[in-house]
């Protein structure tokens, strides 16, 4: 049974969903008695410190351990050649990372050998003694010098000597659109990279078991991606290996690829036979990073005069650092959802990610779509202005129709971007602030949307991306098994509700036994704002199973028909004579002893509705949500500083299925948007990290963030479990040309560069004093041999078919 | 005192250990011995008034220096740079004694080893070459202490106590240009009690330079102190933190002020010179040249809000948050 089979019931209908409650897990974290990897204490076990690469770019030509073996407290010292040949990586078309390199090292920070010490001080010693020899090769640090250089080559694929990856395609005509404009602009951004900043490291322990079999706890977003990666390089069966993830300490992408330590605890733990722990430090962090691609991007957009958007061709280059990762994916979001926000009817799209020495990129929060989101929304506000309109006002005209297709093929649901707009617009009095705040105080505004789920998983399967186990024990106790992982977003209190809901129990019943690979059912990973929605319709199945099966026994001791009772309250009885019925518990036994154990299953997979061409994989999701945002900032004409004085967001995530949590995933990404815009810099000096600590990384604190006013705007998504779309990644994108476009309406500069910086901010004003042009921002796009785009027709505007469901 | 005399450089004091740890942990510093100064009691407590000077303890927090009343009262600016230092629970730690004598930091320096290792290691530790000046003889790292801008400006003397006996010394005498050997006393010396002049009149301001509210080091700060006769200066100074390998004083500006009545046109000129000594270099957080320039526009701010003038209506993130700590602290 599917979701659109079963609309959502009427809120007034439900008890637990849409409720304000706290988190199943809340109280454990507050009294600080919640486990996480690096809490784990094993009897004799051993600590592992990593020996890293001290050059950006280098040949490894020998490496000698003996001194590290004789210090007295090491247990084992491995390198690459400790393990079998075998590369790996997230995505099946990047598999270019090793678990200790071999023949070169790629950035400060590879990993290169690693120690298992009685304790980890004794482990760091020993890696110091750890001699390797290197071949230094020329550093390659930034787009410009990787799309220069022919010769040096980072890695040994891609679609160039250092381009990883190109790809262009094109949706209608864009020539034809730009004909038909009255005005074409063409605009220049760069968005520096950021790092995740989780506050937990990552860590992991691995212990093998008498029995030959490893298990590995690990601080992680994909355990099951952990799962297939460690049976693949150590050569494994899966059945032999055991992924738990610990409750992860914040995430934000920064934990979903499978990393060097998680195999190198488990080599360890082999050759050692004690358990291993490993725990990175803060700089290790920004070294195993998959943070924010830096991108630079061109976008040309055709207009009519009243703003209507007639066609757009846009350009991003990545900088992908030095493997892989999800880089393919990074790469093709910075294009594939340009569409999905306004009325886009014609689109051209070209990318390209290359290869520097620095720390790979991958994913964070909003997944390659931050960055081209600052840069159309600048660039809108640009156009605005040129033809004298509100920004607010020309956006909401556009906002793309619900249940439509796009230009490339993606299918729309429900859409409450009017409605956003109109809220943030009503709320922060829009109208009578823009343009008309005194010199210094400005407002901007800006707007998003996102994908609830991936359509496709990372490897190419027909099976289901999640599943969820719900047993119903004698006693009324009920468990919920899941491969989820609560990475604070509160998957484990989504799973708990909605099976709460569905059983007319309350979630303080329910144990959920999430991220085992051994106890729950595969699902892929807390990434791509999947988990609710995919997790939620496998648990409303499975639940609606068992619920079937309670009613009907119930049914029968009452002598009713099921379709009469209800289940609520932690009782199941007659709707229309609520006295009579009987306790959870007792339907419980009843319809054990009629049907046997109570265990039911649900599963998910998403609806195949994306476009049938090369490419077409990425952008596709069973629903899109949105936001929109108001930002009001003080500009100090002396210092240039910037502080953001009020924020008011208003978030269209479908059904809020508990609105404290969807708030603070709305806060959350308001706070780190703000960290983007304004601060937040992985960069680069002499081939190395430049400050690679939280003191001198710098993120805002508490005294940074201003009041935030959240403002939820329902819609009832027919694809989500109780109408139910995603909180935790699109009210970032928003709020960083949000803050841009309030800087320009505050003091006239223009800064088409992420982070928006004090200095920045003075440059663009010196400019204006002088009469030049008020803007700071890249120059130039360099040239870039994209290949001729995959044209395909426009979908734009064909309504969508919801029947194309999952089989 | 023995055991200090007795190690020699192998030995370091510790006080509340904010700086002296981390440290330690980067393997900055290497000491073999650690002589806890928390068990002298003589070392605590904050004692005086403001009509006869005060004594403040080194072991004194930063905390119990931000909230003491005479001193919020009568040397506001000193309550109000050990408010900026860090985050509460650091103030809490960290002491008076331990801000005056903080090492001196470097973004190639205040890294861990690893990292210095792969960067080359430089002469401030474990390498003989200056990563941020490489022609420069000395080591350039950055007097990061907020509370000794101040404290030179208000006249401080320092009391040191070493095996040979006591000094007192005026607090600009315990330091040095060099950012290795920064303080100009000998290792064996402790800084014992830092004593403030009676008031007498002399009004001060610190304006500290961080990219946020909490944690961040200066990167420059602002120390004005000015002794007024109804309009006129009679006695100004102007000391800058965070712009060399010790404070700074900017004479050729506090001379402009003498005799002279504060007037926007006159604090414009006395803040352009006053940034002249500032020579930040790229070792910080902020680009050098844009800590070079807001030194005149926190000077200018820092004359105004003495002068009782309008500091600039922005409520931006450096004023506001000023007073919004001050605030907190009361
Ligand atoms: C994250 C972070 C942020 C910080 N931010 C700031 C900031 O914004 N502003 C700022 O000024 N500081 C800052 N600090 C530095 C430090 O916390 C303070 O300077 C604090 O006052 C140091 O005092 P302490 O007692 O902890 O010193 P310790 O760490 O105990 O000692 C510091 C140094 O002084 C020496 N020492 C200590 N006491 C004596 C004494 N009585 N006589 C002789 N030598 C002595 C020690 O040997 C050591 O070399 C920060 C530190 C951290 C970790
Ligand atoms: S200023 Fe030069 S010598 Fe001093 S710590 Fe920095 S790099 Fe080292």
């Amino acid at each position: 049974m599917g979701p659109v089979e079963t609309p959502p019931r009427r809120a007034e209908e439900l008890a637990v969903i849409g409720k304000r409650l706290p988190k199943v897990d809340a109280w454990g974290k507050v009294i600080g008695e919640t486990k996480y990897a690096d809490d784990l204490i094993l009897p004799r076990m051993a600590h592992a410190r990593l020996l890293r690469a001290r050059h950006p770019h280098a040949r490894i030509k020998a490496i000698d351990t003996s001194r590290a073996r004789a210090l007295p407290g090491v247990l084992a010292v491995i390198t690459g050649a400790d393990f079998p040949p075998v590369k790996f990586g997230i995505l099946p078309v990047s598999q270019d990372e090793e678990a200790l390199s071999t023949e070169k090292v790629r950035y400060v920070g590879d990993a290169v050998a690693a120690v298992a010490a009685v304790d980890e001080e004794t482990a760091e010693r020993a890696t110091e003694l750890i001699e390797v020899e290197y071949e230094p090769l020329p550093p390659i640090m930034s787009i410009e010098e990787a799309l220069a250089e022919g010769t040096v080559r980072i890695q040994e694929y891609g679609d160039g000597p250092n381009i990883h990856k190109l790809v262009s395609l094109e949706f209608g005509d864009v020539e034809e659109g730009f004909r038909e404009a009255d005005l074409i602009r063409e605009d220049l951004f760069y968005f520096e990279g950021s790092n995740h900043l989780p506050m937990e490291q990552h860590a992991a322990v691995a212990r093998w078991d008498p029995d030959g079999k490893l298990t590995l706890w690990s601080s992680t977003q994909t355990p099951h991606y952990v799962h297939r990666t460690l049976a693949k390089v150590l050569e494994l069966p899966m059945s032999h290996v055991r992924v738990i993830a610990t409750p992860v300490g914040g995430g934000f992408g920064g934990k979903s690829d499978p990393f060097s330590h998680e195999l190198v605890v488990a080599r360890l733990a082999q050759l050692t036979g004690r358990p291993v722990k490993c725990t990175l430090t803060r700089e290790e962090v920004f070294y195993a990073h998959r943070g924010r691609h830096p991108v630079l991007m061109w976008v040309k957009t055709g207009v009519t005069r009243d703003g209507t958007i007639q066609a757009m061709h846009f350009r991003s280059i990545l900088d992908g650092g030095a493997y892989g990762s999800y880089g393919v994916a990074s790469t093709f979001y910075t294009g594939a959802l340009q569409t999905v926000t306004y009325k886009v009817p014609r689109y051209k799209f070209e990318g390209c990610r290359v290869f520097t020495n620095k720390p790979p990129c991958g994913p964070k929060r909003g997944h390659g779509t931050p960055q081209p989101r600052y840069a159309i929304e600048v660039h809108l506000d640009k156009i605005a202005e040129a033809l004298g309109l509100d920004p607010a006002e020309m956006r909401r005209r556009q906002v793309v129709e619900p249940f439509s297709k796009t230009a490339n093929h993606l299918t729309i649901t429900t859409c409450g971007l009017e409605e956003c707009i109109d809220r943030v617009v009503e709320a922060s009095g829009w109208r009578e602030k823009h343009r008309r705040l005194p010199p210094g105080r400005g407002v901007g505004f800006a707007a998003s949307s996102y994908i609830t789920g991936a359509g496709l998983a990372i490897y190419w399967n027909e099976m289901p991306h999640t599943g969820v186990i719900v047993k119903i024990d004698r006693g009324g106790g009920v468990a919920a098994f899941c491969g989820s992982i609560d990475i604070g977003q509160g998957s484990d209190s989504v799973l708990a509700s909605v099976v709460a809901e569905v059983l007319g129990i309350l979630p303080e019943d329910i144990r959920v036994v999430t991220a085992d690979t051994d106890l729950t059912p595969v699902d892929l990973g807390s990434y791509s704002s999947r988990v609710t929605l995919m997790m939620g319709n496998a648990a409303k199945e499975a639940a609606e199973k068992l619920r079937g099966l309670l009613l009907d026994a119930a049914a029968k001791k009452l002598e009713v028909s099921p379709a009469g009772l209800v289940a609520r309250g932690r009782r199941v009885y007659l709707r229309d004579d609520p006295e009579r019925g009987m306790s959870f518990a007792e339907a419980a036994q009843l319809a054990e002893a009629a049907y046997g154990t109570l265990a039911a299953a649900g599963s998910y997979r998403p609806p195949r509705r994306g476009g049938k061409f090369k490419g077409a994989g990425v952008g596709p999701t069973p629903a899109y949500s949105y936001t929109a945002c108001v930002a009001e900032v003080a500009v100090d004409p002396e210092t240039g500083e910037v502080r953001p004085l009020e924020i008011w967001i208003a978030h269209d995530g479908g059904r809020a299925l508990n609105p404290l949590l969807v708030e603070g995933q709305v806060e959350g990404s308001v706070y780190m948007g703000l960290g983007e815009a304004l601060m937040e810099e992985q960069i680069f000096r002499k081939g190395l990290h430049k400050i690679p600590s939280m003191l001198e990384y710098k993120s805002p604190t508490t005294l940074e963030t201003p009041e935030i006013r959240t403002i939820l705007v329902e819609t009832n998504d027919p694809e989500g479990p109780f109408g139910a779309k995603e909180a935790g990644q699109v009210p970032l994108l928003p709020l960083i040309p949000a803050i841009a476009n309030a800087v320009y309406d505050a003091v006239g500069v223009r800064v088409d560069e992420i982070p928006i910086t004090p200095e920045k901010v003075l440059k663009g004003l010196d400019q204006k004093g002088k009469g030049q042009e008020p803007r700071v921002g890249p120059e130039r796009f360099p040239r870039v041999s994209f290949p001729e785009p995959i044209r395909v027709e426009s979908a734009f505007g064909q309504p969508a078919d919801l029947s194309l469901k999952r089989e | 005192m023995s055991l200090l005399q007795e190690h020699g450089p192998d030995a370091m004091v510790v006080a509340g250990g904010t700086d002296l740890f981390p440290n330690m942990k980067r393997r900055q510093f290497e000491p073999r011995v650690l002589v806890g100064l928390r068990g002298v009691r003589e070392l605590g407590g904050i004692r005086g008034s403001a009509r006869e000077g005060m004594t403040l303890g080194a072991l004194a927090t930063l905390t119990q220096v931000s909230l003491h009343p005479e001193i919020l009262t009568h040397y506001p600016a000193l309550a109000r740079a050990a408010d900026l230092v860090s985050t509460p629970q650091l103030r809490n730690m960290g002491t008076i004694g331990g801000n005056v004598c903080l090492d001196t930091r470097c973004n190639y320096y205040n890294q861990s080893y690893a990292w210095r290792k792969a960067i080359g290691f430089c002469m401030k530790k474990d390498g003989d070459i200056c990563l941020v000046a490489p022609g420069s003889p000395r080591c350039v790292a950055v007097s990061s202490s907020d509370t000794a801008p101040v404290l030179w400006s208000l006249g401080a003397r320092v009391r040191l106590v070493g095996p040979d006996g006591e000094r007192v010394i005026p607090l600009p005498a315990l330091y040095r240009d060099d950012g290795i050997q920064y303080l100009a006393k000998a290792p064996e010396e402790i800084v014992a009690e830092i004593a403030l002049p009676p008031v007498d009149g002399l009004r001060a301001t610190y304006w500290k330079l961080r990219r946020r509210g909490s944690f961040d080091f200066p990167v420059l700060g602002v120390a004005v102190a000015l002794r007024r006769e109804g309009e006129v200066c009679r006695e100004a100074r102007i000391v800058l933190g965070a712009v060399a390998s010790q404070p700074r004083e900017a004479v050729e500006a506090e001379r402009l002020l003498a005799g002279e009545r504060l007037t926007p046109e006159l604090i414009d000129r006395v803040a352009e010179v006053a940034a002249r000594p500032s020579k930040p270099l790229d070792n910080t957080d902020l680009v050098y040249y844009y800590r070079k320039r807001m030194t005149r526009v926190y000077v200018a701010r820092a004359l105004r809000e003495l002068a009782g003038l309008p500091v600039g209506d922005w409520p931006t993130a450096m004023a506001g948050r000023n007073h919004a700590n001050d605030e907190e602290a009361r």
